[in-house]
């Protein structure tokens, strides 16, 4: 079997145009990541550029007012950017740096991770483009002017549903293109080995924390850890240090949309089954001949069809639950938030949220959750307005 | 003698690519037959795929036409077995690895086996992945194409010495499409891969005038041509073969005449 499993999942199904550029980011990825100056350089940055370690906040208010297990929030959302994206961003972008490359490009779903690469290009005085949906360009223009604002040029796509998915296509087909110059920066923990382990690598500075933050506060680890899953890489972030501690419940929360039953969901670990597509070997809605399924959310950085390989492989193993949150549920969780602790969480986040709504009432105050809280949700204020039929003009 | 090098039988091979059921799967029954009349010694079938990521627009939005049409795995079987008795030529699909993977890769070479089709090109699985499907490749007598690529450098020898039936050689980054020049050094790519293998080597990507055949087939032993073929097939529609089979004849002449 090939390189980049995660039991029978990942692998590198893409064009030979490529497998070069992928076997050189994978040499050189083995070298820096135990390279001192490299791992010194990526710890300044986190700590004096975006500010981590991120606050672990314990939400008193929304614990006391569902009266079950205590819960505390990541704050990822108070990152530089607004979201746990920076994290990644920034170790590729040193990464390819190093690696003499002085262009970026990347996918964009909700604009968060567009945003992430466009302010470490900026940073780094790199070149950058950012692909994203036509239809995600439109709910989330916040983001699309704020890319440009960093020196980016963004491209809307409009081939397909016009969305993650359609922008993933897209920068492949630009790498492609242009490979001497140009870094891939992806997003999420897809696509073809070595970015699924890169990027859970440079995201698992959350759990990191987690985990000696909660050692700190609670003298213990959390029994549930919560994060939202699109592609899956605030999820594995803040599930990889505790995978081996067997005690801690690590739950991932998909984006079903108007619910599994209904057509328009992007509830993969519900709905999908086994495909090969974008450079891995996972889960994916499809239909019987193997079509992508054109997948719905309200949530852009949540409308994905497939998740990452070493998510699927954690369902195979039963090492980690994905249960599936609606729309609905998000935007009442986002709300919720909002008004409880003053905290207005992405609208991808706000997904783990409403699974924490389920459960902590269930569970005894002895108990400790840990949400992932993923992302800020100005961006998303202008959409979950119009959701709740407010025209606010944006 | 493999099933695919019959093509490339003292000539040099033109080869033809167009997506089944653009813009309906009758259309296709008629390009075919129309192709091999005008002199076209192997056709790549495309199965239309929703995420065709190593496509440019043209053939991207034949593939958008066809599945918006209904055509299926299934149906594009059924016209292959339709339409075999009457083809002499080699047939291969051309698909991504999700299609394949997604009808059961077994039962889907069994098929292929079945309805007479000879081999398979699939772009989203490099060397590295061919075990994904080789052993079913191989079981079922369908001969599995390898590409190489201009970044392919010291992985050619490698990947010559294993291909099966004829090495494809992307002859430019990107995706396919036409392009108004080719730049890459052809010739040491087939000669590199002539070291390592006998197989016969055939130039696609960008490739669309005659006078461009006529001077890769000078370097190779064969010629693919799909989105300039499918261009004409978008333009014209239902009425496109005639158009088609002229386009063919001066590709496969220009070929023909190396």
């Amino acid at each position: 079997m090939s390189k980049g499993r995660f039991g029978i999942h990942g692998g590198q199904y893409i064009p030979e145009t490529l497998m070069n550029a992928v076997n050189d980011l994978e040499t050189a990825y083995n070298f820096y990541k135990n390279d001192e100056q490299f791992n010194q350089e990526l710890t300044a940055l986190f700590n004096e550029y975006t500010g981590r370690p991120s606050l672990l906040y314990y939400a008193e208010k929304m614990t006391k007012d569902l009266g079950g297990a205590k819960i505390y929030l990541k704050r990822e959302d108070l990152n530089h950017t607004g979201s746990h994206k920076i994290n990644n961003a920034l170790g590729q972008a040193l990464l390819a740096k190093k690696m003499g490359k002085t262009r970026l490009i990347a996918e964009t779903g909700a604009g968060q991770h567009g945003v992430a690469t466009a302010t470490i290009a900026a940073l780094m005085g790199m070149e950058c483009e950012v692909f994203m949906g036509a239809v995600d360009c439109e709910r989330q223009a916040l983001n699309v002017y704020r890319m440009e604002l960093l020196g980016a040029k963004v491209h809307p796509v409009t081939s397909g549903t016009k969305t993650l998915k359609d922008a993933v296509n897209e920068t492949f087909r630009e790498w492609v293109s242009r490979i001497d110059d140009t870094h891939y920066v992806l997003g999420s923990v897809m696509g073809p080995h070595p970015f699924p382990t890169i990027v859970r690598d440079f995201q698992s500075v959350i759990s990191k924390e987690i985990k000696a933050q909660i050692l700190e506060k609670e003298g213990r680890l959390p029994d549930v850890v919560l994060a939202c899953v699109g592609g899956g890489s605030n999820a594995i972030g803040a599930f990889y240090h505790f995978i081996e501690d067997k005690d801690v419940r690590l739950i991932g929360c998909e984006a079903a949309g108007l619910g599994v039953d209904n057509p328009k969901n992007a509830a993969t670990m519900a709905n999908g089954r086994l495909g090969i597509f974008h450079g891995m070997k996972s889960y994916f809605c499809q239909d019987e001949f193997g079509q992508i399924a054109p997948v719905y959310s309200i949530s852009a950085g949540l409308d994905y069809p497939g998740i990452g390989p070493e998510h699927a492989n954690l369902k195979d193993t039963s090492r980690a639950e994905y249960v599936p949150v609606t729309d609905e549920e998000a935007v009442n969780a986002f709300e919720y938030l909002s008004r409880t602790e003053g905290i207005i969480p992405a609208i991808e986040s706000s997904h783990a949220i409403a699974h924490a709504l389920k459960i902590a009432p269930e569970m005894s105050k002895d108990k400790i959750i840990v949400i992932n809280v993923s992302g800020r949700g100005d961006k998303d204020v202008a959409a979950i307005a119009r959701y709740r039929g407010v025209n606010i003009n944006d | 003698m493999t099933k695919l090098s019959k093509a490339f039988e003292n000539k040099k091979a033109f080869i033809a690519f167009i997506t089944a059921g653009d813009p309906d799967l009758e259309t296709t029954e008629k390009l075919i037959y129309e192709m091999v009349e005008n002199g076209v010694d192997l056709i790549e079938i495309g199965i239309p795929f929703s995420d065709p990521i190593a496509e440019g627009t043209v053939i991207q939005e034949a593939d958008i036409r066809a599945l918006a049409n209904g055509t299926t795995t299934e149906k594009i079987f059924d016209l292959v077995e339709k339409i075999r008795p009457n083809v002499a030529i080699p047939l291969v699909f051309m698909t991504y690895c999700n299609v394949v993977f997604g009808y059961g890769t077994e039962k889907f070479m069994q098929k292929c086996q079945q309805i007479g089709i000879d081999g398979l090109i699939i772009p989203d699985v490099p060397y590295e992945e061919k075990e994904e499907l080789h052993p079913y490749t191989k079981k079922y007598g369908i001969e599995l194409v390898s590409l190489v690529a201009p970044t392919s450098h010291d992985r050619i020898t490698s990947i010559a010495k294993d291909a099966e039936g004829f090495l494809y050689i992307v002859s430019s980054l990107g995706v396919t499409g036409v392009r108004s020049e080719i730049k890459t050094d052809i010739g040491e790519i087939v000669s590199l891969a002539k070291s390592a293998s006998d197989i016969p080597c055939a130039v696609g990507f960008g490739i669309s005038t005659p006078e461009q055949a006529a001077a890769m087939s000078k370097t190779a032993d064969g010629v693919i041509v799909g989105s300039a073929i499918v261009r004409i097939i978008a333009k014209y529609g239902r009425d496109s073969v005639k158009y088609v089979g002229e386009y063919v004849k001066s590709l496969a002449d220009a070929c023909h005449h190396q």
